[in-house]
């Protein structure tokens, strides 16, 4: 039983991360919780663990169709390895409210401008 | 010059990962379409492959920390590549502008939810 939530998770959460170009942690994250009763920092570790595999099934499948461009990710997907490195060391230090506000802020610009 | 910009872009898209708890992705795929001129869709399939290092970062800290249930991460793990051809073949017979506002509406929700949990957490 608990093994059908996991699956139904990962069907849902592949199809998602791969027509978005995410990872489908959104979508794994809550599912855990609120399915499978995990807690959130076990469900958000989980959640990577899961991705890891769901990120090389979907690029693999992009990249045999031709639409993966490897030069344009390593640009962009390795710097971001310092980046998180900076981002998580950070976040118990600093007061992030606001921060995290205008992070909100941003990504809805962002969504405004892709929509219109 | 716009490659240095795109990797700072691809730094700060990660600091914003590590600070806010949201995947790469979400700041990938607006920073590969307008920094780097992609179009919708190979950034998004570009943006997979951009999120494994990171994730494999990832994994292996949280792993470390003993915070991952290996089998349900595996399970759901398997499980997605399935789910991943359909999305694949979703994406691939949308049109370019469709699925560009498609991810417009999932960059809306992301920015909801992340207001929404800071506004419970504070």
């Amino acid at each position: 039983m608990a093994t059908a939530k996991l699956v139904g998770i990962g069907l849902v959460a592949g199809a998602f991360g791969a027509l978005f170009g995410v990872g489908g942690g959104i979508v794994i994250v809550p599912l855990l919780v609120f399915l499978c009763a995990f807690d959130q920092r076990r469900a958000s570790a989980t959640s990577l663990g899961a991705i890891l595999i769901t990120a090389v099934a979907g690029a693999a499948t992009y990249g045999l169709h031709g639409e993966v461009k490897p030069g344009a990710a390593a640009i962009v997907g390795l710097p971001a390895v310092a980046g998180v490195l900076i981002g998580t060391s950070v976040q118990q230090r600093v007061p992030l409210r606001a921060l995290t506000y205008g992070f909100a802020i941003v990504l809805a610009a962002v969504g405004v401008r892709l929509l219109v | 010059m716009t490659i240095v910009l795109v990797g700072l872009l691809g730094l700060a898209a990660g600091v914003l990962a590590g600070l806010f708890g949201v995947g790469g992705g979400i700041v990938f795929v607006p920073a590969l379409i307008f920094g780097l001129g992609l179009s919708q869709l190979h950034a998004e399939a570009t943006s997979l492959l951009a999120i494994l290092p990171t994730a494999i970062v990832g994994s292996w800290r949280q792993h470390r920390y003993g915070n991952i249930d290996l089998r349900a991460a595996l399970t759901v793990g398997l499980a997605s590549i399935i789910g991943v051809q359909a999305g694949v073949a979703a994406a691939e017979s949308l049109p370019e502008s469709q699925l560009r506002r498609l991810f417009g509406v999932l960059l809306l929700i992301t920015s909801a939810q992340i207001a929404w949990r800071a506004r419970r957490e504070s």
